[in-house]
């Protein structure tokens, strides 16, 4: 325990405090002492005590009715009730009102120290975990969701608002465009946020694993579950259940699916006990849904249980802008990992990306970078840093497809960011003064 | 030199006398030895409890020796209790002049063992050891080995060793000094 922990001593006998006070200072405690009640509410209400130790027979106001008026300015500190004598109503009573605990006067230097060291344990978790939800309410989840175009922002007014109801999302985009990323988000900003999300990649598991996967199996249900275990519904109790590529489910799974979105409940494979579950579904696909519904491969009933409120995840292709945001993260992502001192990329080879058409999306662009970062030296990237595909479309399509002023605009875009916006440093580095950055911004609508 | 004066309310062989001034002047770093003074603590007896209030015999022996140079430790071999606690194997003034240490609960005799001379002469060096470090102003300490380690069962007393962990001596070094 490295908190200091604070501890009143409210007793009319002086000889009790001081024997309190000498054999708590040597414990290492903050110890305080009043030597009746009225003394001890003016200290509560001057500083802040974890641990009040009050004898129940004082003068003037009891032990219990101190202990009913601080209950009810502060819930949370530990009152230990002491007695001289060990009558059993008078304890059950002081439990009832809420005090952790009561010894009995004179005490056993053990029990003593044990009931404090637990008290002042009791604390230090309590106080951990207030930290630690704390903290868990300042992740926003969003750190890794890079991007300022329209689009984005779009996308994450609509991640706000859905998550703070409990509402089934469905996630649509191409492959790479970050669908985990906002299911991850929007389970960070609910409710259930202190509760786990759990990802299941629906695609990737054959019918039978799935099943398996996702409800969970008793013993011996089939050859090599030699054991017990939780399914992924089980897992996402309380949290969120995040089915990525729901739209590669086969037709029996789906109908399962519906049948426990329906009641909520379940049965292990193999076993007979009804579990019940509480969880928010989000599901993620690139599959044309509805497409799939007109065919017959996907079943109308679940495509209306899942598809209450949609996001749609752009292609990068048409969100250019944020390009060179994405790819500077991914540079200082990979610079940290590889301990490289590379910081920037140069402004032809932003140029490339730029121009690519990524049909991978995100995934793709994080690729050419984590590959250039492998093979480039610092200060920065170079276009022969870069995948050689993207290297060698760059120097087919470049020469003639961009005007004069499109290519200016470029460059004095990807100066700008590899500046920060630091509009001096931009201007030294174009070799213009800053007046005419400024209208070189102001023509090209040039953007932060 | 600042000095840590013994006050035996009992008889202590020959032996043990050298161990505990051997063993305190090692960890204090000051010298140590035996006074001899008319104290024999009586003036503490409470005849309800049946047993010797501490804190007045550290009350008593603050007054034998030269107030902020040195400390005194009486060793006894009655019962101590604080009125709040049912007994306490020693008590001492924090950062202050006294501290006393009873052997009546050392013994294996009291919980119906046979007796262990060897064991009571550690438990007691240990004992002193302790109440002497919080004269230096140190409190209890989380190190189980260090003789600092809070003691309320005697076999926490033989768990831990007769000497201040490196911390401990850290601070005991900075005290002592003083």
């Amino acid at each position: 325990m490295n908190q200091t922990i604070s501890l009143l001593v409210v007793d009319d006998e002086e000889s009790v405090r001081t024997s309190l006070h000498n054999w708590f200072r040597e414990d290492g405690y903050e110890v305080g002492t009043a030597k009746d009640a009225y003394e001890a509410l003016q200290l509560i209400e001057r500083a802040h005590w974890d641990i009040l130790l009050l004898d129940i027979k004082m003068p003037g106001m009891d032990g219990l009715e101190l202990q009913r008026r601080v209950r009810q300015v502060n819930k949370d500190v530990i009152i230990i009730i002491m007695t001289a004598y060990a009558s059993v109503d008078t304890a059950v009573q002081s439990l009832k009102e809420g005090s952790y605990d009561y010894v009995v006067k004179p005490f056993n230097p053990d029990e003593l120290s044990h009931l404090i060291r637990n008290a002042a344990e009791h604390i230090v978790l309590k106080n951990e975990n207030v930290q630690l939800r704390q903290d868990v309410s300042q992740i926003s989840g969003m750190e890794e969701i890079v991007g300022d175009s329209p689009q984005m922002r779009r996308v994450m007014e609509l991640v706000q608002t859905v998550a703070a109801s409990d509402s089934t999302v469905v996630i649509r985009g191409e492959s790479g465009t970050g669908k985990e990323l906002i299911a991850r988000a929007i389970h960070c900003h609910s409710p259930r946020r202190y509760f786990p999300i759990v990802p299941v990649n629906c695609g990737a598991l054959a019918e039978t694993l799935l099943e398996s996967e996702l409800f969970g199996h008793e013993k011996g249900a089939f050859t090599g579950a030699q054991s017990r275990r939780k399914g992924k519904f089980e897992m996402a109790d309380r949290g969120t259940l995040f089915l990525d590529e729901i739209g590669n489910i086969s037709q029996k799974m789906q109908m399962e699916l519906l049948r426990v979105l329906e009641s909520k409940q379940f049965t292990r494979v193999g076993g007979n006990q009804t579990i019940h579950v509480d969880i928010r579904l989000i599901c993620a696909t690139n599959k044309n849904l509805e497409k799939a519904v007109e065919e017959g491969s996907f079943r109308e009933d679940l495509y209306y249980r899942i598809n209450v409120f949609t996001i749609i995840l752009p292609p990068l292709r048409e969100r250019k802008s944020d390009i060179p945001l994405l790819a500077q993260h991914f540079v200082s992502k990979y610079a940290k990992i590889m301990n490289k001192e590379i910081k920037e990329i140069s402004s032809e080879a932003m140029d490339i990306l730029i121009r690519h058409n990524w049909p991978g999306n995100i995934r793709e662009l994080e690729n050419a970078v984590e590959r250039a970062m492998v093979v480039g030296k610092p200060p920065y990237l170079k276009p022969q840093d870069l995948p050689f595909q993207l290297a060698k479309e760059a120097l087919e399509e470049a020469p003639d497809q961009d005007s004069l002023a499109e290519v200016e605009k470029r460059h004095i875009r990807n100066v700008l960011n590899r500046n920060h916006w630091n509009i001096s440093r931009s201007a030294m580095k174009l070799g213009i003064d800053r007046v005419t950055l400024y209208n070189k911004i102001k023509k090209y609508q040039l953007r932060k | 030199m600042s000095c840590v004066y013994i006050v035996p309310l009992l008889e202590l062989r020959p032996q043990t006398r050298q161990r505990l001034c051997v063993a305190i002047e090692q960890q204090t770093f000051w010298s140590a030895e035996l006074l001899d003074v008319p104290f024999d603590g009586q003036f503490a007896y409470d005849q309800v409890r049946e047993q010797y209030h501490s804190s007045q015999i550290l009350l008593g022996l603050k007054n034998l020796i030269k107030p902020g140079t040195d400390k005194i430790l009486a060793i006894v071999p009655f019962d101590l209790f604080i009125p709040i606690l049912t007994f306490v194997y020693g008590e001492a003034h924090l950062d202050g002049p006294a501290a006393v240490v009873s052997i009546y609960r050392l013994r294996p005799e009291f919980f119906g063992l046979p007796p262990a001379p060897e064991l009571v002469v550690e438990r007691l060096i240990k004992e002193s050891i302790h109440e002497l470090g919080h004269t230096f102003g140190l409190r209890h300490c989380r190190n189980r080995g260090c003789v600092l380690n809070a003691s309320t069962y005697v076999e926490e007393i033989d768990l831990k060793t007769h000497e201040f962990c490196a911390a401990c001596r850290e601070e005991i070094v900075r005290h002592a000094g003083k």
